[in-house]
């Protein structure tokens, strides 16, 4: 295997100035990634300069079989961690030919938002707790669990270290310098309370772009758990019963909030988004209310609720925001298989430009 | 293994001038690849000034067991990226001892189609799709599938990404990179309908280079699945039921089809294909009625019919074409196992040279 290796890490600027572009969109389930890759000519960092491209829509339900082109176009460029050299993975987003975006591709509406005068003042910025559960391949049953049966009960396993409390460690760290080589990022990595699960964060990220670099950072650790044999989960309650369930917390500043008296900013915006729990909750994840019990750290899914330093709460307001009188929130309602281009634009949106 | 390694990647060139030309050739069954290693004086970049060689006929049946030297000529010259340094790999055709091609050398009479003035005049470009599937070496079951069952219907692994989504990822990413050093023009690859299937694009490449470079590919890809313990296959449909077949779509423009005014040359030239329908298909691979059935993205092998966008017909004009009123168009029925030289000449003769 090792010889297949060497190809793929092949230097090939010592024999041509062409160079490989990976493509990524997200497919028809709204939850698939894809990809497929091209050369360029040369090397290209600028995603306004790269072409756009299309797709069979057809074979990922996104359009039927006789009208079946999809338009990709380049909206985000991060290096390329499998490839290396001058080869890039590009994040796109997909149009019908005509130029309308299709149903799927929610970038487009968050872009708008993004992009409103108000909202661009307000520079808010993300941090996205991603949590996610490592799968055996033919069983389907968590890394590291005995097959037919389950390990000891959660305890040890959050940050834990040792074969008996922490499983599939190498694809968490491949995955943590593959994404800051990608350009991510990542702001750090830490073992999850139910065994085989872990977290990783990406942030702080300003507007549109935490949507872009959490789904690279999913790509990577795709193509990562591929190379492990690995099968990885977004699912927001992997197993039932007295096991956590996996969230996408999602941690929220605008420059308001960050400056002096912010506290009084960030104490309205959860009020609105108090206003609005119902909407939220619809755009936070499919089957989340398996996960947002009240119990495991979650709150129940029909309340909003939030407090200081509470973990059992909707909105956790960390203790050094309120001491200082400004900082940040954790809204910890996204359920691991959110989409952040519809969670990032909705919280800026009902805090910023929604009035009740 | 790694000591065997090290002398397979030994670097020559700062001992001696000489260097190792891999001659490679069709064989008797107009699909299977045949190579053999001799060693040259010094470096060379021009076919025309190779030796021509020979080899034992009656082993590959192209010849007679009394009369069984077959002899190779050289006409393209690639970089070896298997001995790299100032290595060759060296595309040949197959004549025998009296000068005249054998019948399995198709690329002597494309050579005289592409010779022709007119077609010269019209700087015929290919870029061709080739699919393929990749096999267990020791079931023949394609890889990742389960041996004795199927995976899960087909959706999830058109471009997908994941363990449970890509099979043989690392063969087709070593391809595209030794294809690349190899001095092929590969444009790019992607992740089939079919899981374990994959699909890499050679071109725009004009005339009879295509199939050279074509042919080059295949032998790079046999090459690199001997390394990986997978077998390759070229079969046009190698999983009966709901499986995709493997085709080897054909993608044509001539300088005329690219200037203004192209898309009505495009018509003309739909229209002449119409009118030789039964002659392409019987040039277009063997066993391609188990494929062309209508279903899985295909024409029936019957009906010749073409539409804008339309991944059903036997001709699809691309959406972008038809907006710009030129471009080019793609020819969706030959198979996987199609001989390039047959299918990109006899597309030439019928739009240019044939008069209805």
């Amino acid at each position: 295997m090792s010889l297949i290796n060497n190809f793929i890490k092949f230097d090939l600027n010592e024999t041509t100035r062409k160079s490989i572009a990976e493509y990524l969109w997200i497919g028809g389930s709204g939850k698939d990634l894809r990809s497929k890759a091209r050369t360029l000519p040369e090397p290209v960092t600028d995603p306004a300069k790269l072409p756009l491209w299309n797709f069979d829509g057809s074979s990922t339900d996104q359009a039927p079989g006789d009208d079946s082109e999809v338009i990709l176009r380049p909206q985000a460029v991060f290096r390329d961690p499998f490839r290396g050299g001058s080869n890039i993975l590009v994040m796109c987003d997909t149009y019908t030919p005509a130029g309308y975006p299709i149903p799927t591709n929610k970038r487009f509406n968050a872009d708008k938002i993004f992009n409103h005068p108000d909202v661009a003042a307000e520079e808010p910025w993300f941090g996205i707790e991603q949590e996610y559960t490592l799968l055996q391949k033919d069983t389907r049953w968590p890394l590291g669990w005995p097959v037919g049966g389950f390990p000891g009960p959660q305890g040890p396993y959050y940050c834990g270290v040792g074969a008996d409390k922490s499983f599939g460690r190498d694809i968490v760290d491949a995955h943590y310098k593959a994404c800051l080589y990608a350009g991510i990022n990542i702001s750090g990595i830490n073992g999850e309370v139910m065994p085989a699960q872990w977290e990783f964060q990406v942030g702080p990220a300003t507007g549109i772009s935490a949507g872009d670099q959490l789904w690279v950072a999913r790509y990577i650790l795709e193509r990562i758990t591929e190379i492990a044999g690995v099968v990885l989960s977004f699912d927001p309650k992997p197993i039932p019963g007295d096991w956590n369930g996996a969230g996408a917390h999602t941690n929220y500043s605008t420059k308001s909030m960050r400056n002096d008296g912010g506290i009084n900013v960030i104490r309205k915006a959860i009020e609105k988004l108090g206003l609005r729990h119902k909407q939220h909750i619809a755009a936070y994840g499919e089957g989340n209310d398996r996960r947002l019990t009240g119990r495991h750290e979650t709150a129940d899914i029909n309340s909003f609720s939030w407090g200081v330093a509470n973990r059992g709460a909707s909105i956790r307001v960390g203790r050094d925001t309120e001491k200082a009188g400004k900082g940040y929130f954790e809204d910890r309602r996204p359920a691991s298989n959110m989409d952040p281009y519809v969670v990032t634009s909705m919280i800026a949106e009902t805090t910023i430009l929604w009035k009740p | 293994m790694s000591l065997l390694n090290d002398l397979v990647n030994l670097n020559l060139c700062d001992v001696t001038e000489k260097v190792i030309a891999e001659y490679i050739w069709i064989g008797g069954s107009g699909m299977d690849m045949r190579s053999k290693a001799r060693t040259l004086p010094g470096p060379e970049s021009d076919p025309s000034r190779l030796p021509k060689w020979n080899y034992d006929g009656s082993s590959t049946e192209q010849a007679t067991g009394d009369n069984s030297e077959v002899i190779i000529c050289p006409q393209a010259i690639f970089r070896d990226p298997f001995r790299r340094g100032r290595n060759m790999l060296v595309m040949c055709d197959a004549y025998a001892p009296t000068g005249d091609p054998i019948p399995t050398n198709k690329r002597f009479n494309a050579d005289k189609i592409f010779s022709h003035p007119d077609v010269i005049a019209e700087e015929p470009w290919y870029g061709i799709e080739q699919e393929y599937t990749l096999f267990q070496k020791d079931t023949k079951w394609p890889l990742g599938w389960p041996v004795g069952g199927f995976p899960a219907p087909q959706g999830p692994y058109y471009c997908g990404v994941g363990s449970d989504k890509a099979f043989g990822r690392d063969i087709v990413d070593a391809h595209y990179k030794a294809c690349l050093f190899a001095g092929i023009d590969i444009s790019g690859i992607n992740g089939e309908v079919m899981p374990g299937q994959w699909e890499f694009q050679v071109g725009p490449v004009t005339g009879i280079s295509s199939g050279d470079q074509v042919w080059m590919a295949r032998y790079i890809l046999e090459r690199i699945t001997e390394i990986a313990g997978a077998v390759l296959s070229f079969d046009p449909k190698p999983v009966l039921g709901d499986w995709n077949g493997a085709g080897a779509h054909t993608n044509y423009s001539t300088k005329s089809m690219r200037n203004d005014g192209g898309i009505n040359v495009i018509n003309e030239a739909i229209e002449k294909l119409s009118k030789r329908h039964k002659e392409h298909i019987a040039a277009y691979g063997k066993g391609n009625e188990r494929r062309l059935t209508g279903l899985h993205e295909t024409a029936d092998i019957n009906t010749f019919s073409w539409g804008v966008a339309n991944r059903g017909a036997s001709v699809r004009v691309g959406r972008d074409t038809e907006k710009e009123g030129k471009g080019y168009f793609e020819d969706r029925r030959p198979s996987s196992n199609m001989d390039p030289y047959v299918v990109t000449s006899m597309i030439a003769e019928t739009t240019i040279l044939w008069k209805p």
